[in-house]
């Protein structure tokens, strides 16, 4: 954290001040470690084990707080009877399908009503087979998780064998500190001071909070990584309560915003599903499958017609569905890495990359050039010219002939960008906050914003239409706002206004709840409504820190509806007093009849605490006034997903896809549900492979920024961070006979590079399974172009392209590496390198 | 050389009583004529730092149509002012000599980057759009309407405003483009 983000990291400095302790879990040692408490390394593809153990910790001691996780979790739920554990299946959940590698999730499900309300996907995905059981992944269900009862079977007593706490228990018990030490390389002594730690500092009194980086979602298993850190959180009471949380540190400006209104292929704005082909032939097909009824997201009508509304605008009437029949449909796995191999099979003609940089930025770089390479046009808009918009002149396949620049048939227009002081909007940032941006000046020449460039792109294409037919949704898209100046930029505002919505009257809509089903709202992005409330720019305040309390509620905004943290109705007892007085946060009001506090409550301000749901009951109504987790059909923080989760109800922990070791814990060695391709551009190293004995993994540095297109053209950057290094403790430097300050080479199966040698006891080889494991680390900052004042060879073309099943994430944290020592072979005889590896 | 004990040459009394070099021998006429560049700037915008997504303040000093400095915002309860190494670099991500200015082009198996007027490239741009959206439309897959297109596909907006990522969603949407990716899948 304070390496990659820095200033932030400032606020865990001055609570280790004020006495809290501090532990840095990372394989290497970094300016993070140097100012906390507790450094401890681990190897790089076993933090499931770590935290696992820390879950058995807590539930074999009885240490859980017991009340919060009664009142607020799903602890007492009785699950289905058809439901068997890895304990059961040395390693597989119930419902897995070898021959597709997908689990069918019917069987995960709560005893009784949630297994009919999971039939609807359950005989699509039998129905149509592997294709369908694809696209009923996760991306089925939006924010709000499967469809599932609001009140189902429960045990308070917690001694059902079925019910969640006791699944639980028997899941993690074999999750020792025995097992830490063995899987992990972490002491059982290190384990034993962690575990007291956060304990210790949970409960009335206390919170403690987990922060994390790709370090956790780069992996097969990253989501599960996530689950398994909201486990812990969720049975510390530790979810909801200042101080606590599971706080995701990302790693660019606004890519929380671009995640909420996303340029991604699986969701539209506001976690609403894109519509899938075999699923949602109809609106009603489509909500009936897009998540439950209950809880907040049972208003997922309002939230959908409404964003019809504001994109089809007049046209979107209730007889036609309100263009639900513009939308495109999916019919499976359209994301990242299966779009570039499919560029190479020669399916995608034309490619716009905006602000990205995949030729270096993306893993298995080799697979992102050769996809470039055969696409019809590309459009490049950036500050600089990154290598994304030069392979074709400079990239690194010219050097092994592999492509020929009068070959390559791509036309490539590069347009550049105007930067983010030339132009005006929001960013959204990593807690969720939008804030607002001052233009300060004008781009220079052809620089323009983004939101020019696609506003005219998307003018000329609508003065190009026929009237076909498959132009009605380019025709009727509402696309008409006000241009201000020379460059007829279009107004930010204006946008920001749309997402926000309007009423009937035209008036800007204040708060999500306002949405209508009838289509007599509009609004872009319903978790975004109230950003634009009484026609101000919530998101351009900015009352003075120090003017405010200590939750800044006056600065900028966060959605939803300015809630600082989320599901706070849970930093309130069932009763609805805090806690205790040192962490009060919000609570209610008896005399006043609502819910008061420091933050804005994220619960209805006048449902009293003893509210219970009549029968029947949808949307919020149906959640209790002890209902917290209000997005959910329960109401309740899930300990165990009886849906929604591709690979699984629980955490399991299974090696990477590349690793040197066997799984220590089950049969089945890697996540059964991962993605993999089977491309020539980017093998695999084979698992346990002496040829590939080294663990390989990669991270940022505070000078430069990912790729480096925005980093490794500036002066002061460049001299500070000059040359790619690889990071080796002094052992394995002397295994391998590397010296520091020389070359080393890094060989997998994708690729071969050069890096400097950094020999340093920052890296500790870890003693794991009767072995010696090292680690070797890799900043990525460097590339061979870019208009970077430094240069160096790209250490995301090492990675493998192999998937986490929920959010298609490639696994760049954990792979497998060989080492030699002196500069890499060029040419051809880089390619026989690797040949020689593979023939091995 | 002052006399007295070890406290008198101490260089923080030194320069109090102006005897250190650095202080008032250090002054000119030049010297007391500069300015700080922030006093000078014609303007000041309040932005937000472009790299990772802590969020930290800034403000931007500009003076005749020049970025002159870009510094912390002390007002901001995120950072307090603060900016790290490369929030603090960032007026040369904005005027760096190698930033990218102009149009470029590169026709299919050309050797070299050709220069192309912006309203030329964006009416090229949109005639590719248009044709390769209609060679090759996907009315139906499989027996079930899809009304997409595969051929093609979109990527980047994790550095990119929302506003331009709702545009950008909002029109590869009608265009029936799914292939639309970011950063936050990597």
């Amino acid at each position: 954290m304070a390496e990659c983000h820095p200033v932030g990291f400032q606020w865990v400095v001055e609570a280790r001040e004020r006495g809290a302790k501090v532990f840095h879990i990372d394989p290497r040692f970094t300016r993070t470690s140097a100012l906390v408490d507790r450094h401890l390394p681990i190897r790089a593809g076993s933090d499931i084990v770590l935290l696992g153990a820390l879950i058995n910790h807590v539930l074999t001691d009885g240490l859980d707080f017991r009340e919060y996780v009664l009142a607020y979790t799903n602890a007492s739920t009785i699950v289905s009877e058809h439901f068997r554990d890895t304990e059961d299946l040395d390693g597989l959940f119930s419902g897995f399908d070898p021959e597709t590698a997908r689990y069918d999730p019917s069987s995960w499900s709560y005893e009784g009503a949630g297994q009919e309300a999971a039939a609807g996907v359950r005989a699509e995905q039998l129905e149509g087979g592997a294709r369908h059981a694809e696209a009923a992944g996760a991306e089925q269900y939006g924010s709000g998780g499967a469809a599932m009862s609001a009140r189902p079977p429960t045990d308070p007593t917690l001694r059902h064998p079925r019910c969640v706490y006791q699944i639980l228990k028997r899941h993690f018990a074999r999750y020792t500190p025995e097992t830490v030490e063995e899987v992990c390389g972490i002491s059982r002594e290190a384990f034993a001071e962690l575990a007291e730690a956060i304990t210790a500092n949970s409960g009335r009194e206390r919170t403690t909070a987990w922060a994390y980086a790709v370090g956790w979602t780069q992996h097969t298993v990253g989501a599960q990584y996530i689950r398994t850190a909201s486990i812990l959180q969720l049975l510390l009471g530790n979810i909801g309560r200042p101080g606590g949380g599971i706080l995701a540190l990302r790693g660019h400006a606004s890519i929380q915003g671009s995640t909420d209104i996303p340029t991604l292929f699986n969701i539209l704005p506001g976690y609403l599903p894109m519509p899938h082909a075999h699923l949602h032939e109809t609106l009603d097909d489509y909500l009936a499958h897009a998540g439950p009824d209950t809880g907040f997201w049972g208003r997922k009508r309002s939230y959908m017609v409404s964003l019809l509304k504001a994109w089809w605008g007049e046209s979107a009437t209730e007889d036609n569905d309100f263009c639900f029949g513009h939308l495109p449909r999916l019919t499976g796995d359209h994301s990242h890495y299966t779009t570039v191999m499919e560029q190479i099979a020669g399916t995608v003609k034309g490619y716009f990359v905006m602000g990205e940089n995949p030729a270096v930025g993306s893993s298995g770089g080799r697979a992102q050039r050769f996809g470039l390479a055969n696409l019809d046009w590309l459009v490049v808009r950036d500050l600089t010219l990154v290598e994304t918009a030069t392979f074709w002149k400079d990239g690194p396949e010219l050097a092994t002939g592999e492509m020929r620049t009068e070959d390559i048939a791509t036309e490539v227009f590069f347009l550049p960008a105007a930067s983010h002081v030339e132009k005006e909007g929001t960013f959204t940032n990593t807690q969720r906050l939008l804030q607002w941006r001052h233009k300060a000046l004008d781009p220079p020449g052809d620089c323009r914003s983004d939101l020019s460039f696609s506003y005219h792109l998307g003018k000329r294409i609508r003065q190009r239409l026929s009237g076909d037919e498959i132009d009605r949704p380019l025709r009727e898209l509402t696309w008409d706002y006000p241009e201000e100046g020379e460059r007829a930029e279009p107004s930010a505002e204006a946008v920001l206004r749309e997402i926000n919505g309007v009423g009937p009257d035209g008036r800007a809509l204040s708060a999500y709840t306002e949405l209508q089903p009838d289509g007599s709202t509009r609004c872009g992005c319903w978790i975004y409504c109230g950003v634009y409330a009484g026609e101000v720019n919530q998101a351009a305040r900015r009352t003075p820190g120090r003017e405010q309390n200590w939750v800044a509620p006056e600065w900028g905004w966060a959605w939803p509806a300015n809630r600082r943290t989320l599901y706070n109705r849970a930093s309130a007892d069932p009763e609805g007093r805090p806690w205790s007085e040192r962490k009060a946060y919000v609570w209610w009001d008896a005399g006043r009849g609502e819910w008061t506090g420091y933050d804005v409550p994220d619960f209805e301000p006048r449902k009293p605490p003893d509210y219970l749901p009549p029968d029947g009951a949808l949307a919020e109504e149906a959640l209790a006034g002890t209902d917290p987790f209000i997005m959910q059909a329960d109401g309740k923080g899930w300990l165990f997903a009886p849906a929604g989760l591709a690979d699984g109800p629980l955490p399991a922990h299974y090696e990477p896809h590349e690793s040197p070791l066997p799984n220590a814990l089950y049969g089945r060695r890697a996540n059964p549900a991962r993605r993999t391709y089977h491309s020539p551009h980017t093998p695999y190293n084979p698992p346990e492979s002496p040829r590939f004995p080294y663990v390989l993994t990669t991270y940022r540095l505070t000078e430069h920024h990912t790729a480096g297109g925005m980093s490794r053209p500036l002066a002061y950057l460049a001299e500070l961070q000059p040359e790619l290094f690889c990071e080796v403790s002094p052992q394995l430097a002397a295994e391998v006979g590397l010296e520091n300050g020389g070359w080393a080479t890094i060989v997998t199966s994708r690729t071969v590079i050069e890096a400097r040698v950094l020999v340093t006891g920052r890296v500790t080889p870890l003693r794991v399974q009767g072995r010696t494991i090292h680690q070797v680390g890799l900043p990525y900052h460097w590339a061979w172009g870019g208009g970077g004042l430094v240069t160096g060879d790209v250490v995301n073309d090492l990675l493998p392209v192999v998937l986490d099943p929920n959010v298609y994430i490639q696994e760049g944290k954990a792979a497998t590496c060989d080492l030699r020592p002196g500069r890499r072979p060029a040419g051809r005889a880089l390619l026989d390198l690797i040949r020689e590896y593979h023939d091995g | 050389m002052a006399r007295g004990g070890w406290i008198s040459r101490w260089p923080v009394l030194r320069q109090l009583r102006g005897e250190d070099g650095r202080g008032a021998a250090a002054r000119s006429a030049r010297t007391d004529a500069l300015r700080p560049r922030v006093e000078e700037a014609d303007s000041v915008a309040r932005s937000v730092c472009p790299y990772c997504a802590v969020g930290c303040g800034q403000l931007v000093y500009v003076k005749d149509g020049r970025v002159t400095q870009i510094e912390g915002d002390p007002d901001s309860p995120i950072s307090r002012g603060r900016l790290c190494p490369k929030g603090s670099a960032s007026k040369q991500l904005v005027t760096h000599p190698g930033r990218q200015t102009r149009v470029l082009y590169r026709r299919p198996r050309g050797t070299e980057w050709e220069s192309l007027d912006l309203e030329t490239a964006m009416d090229m741009i949109a005639d590719r759009v248009v044709r390769t959206r209609r060679e090759t439309w996907q009315q139906q897959e499989g027996g079930k309407v899809v009304r997409r297109t595969l051929g093609i596909a979109g990527l980047g907006g994790a550095t990119l405003d929302n506003e331009e990522n709702y545009l950008m969603k909002k029109l590869y949407t009608a265009l029936g483009a799914i292939q639309v990716e970011n950063q936050a899948r990597i």
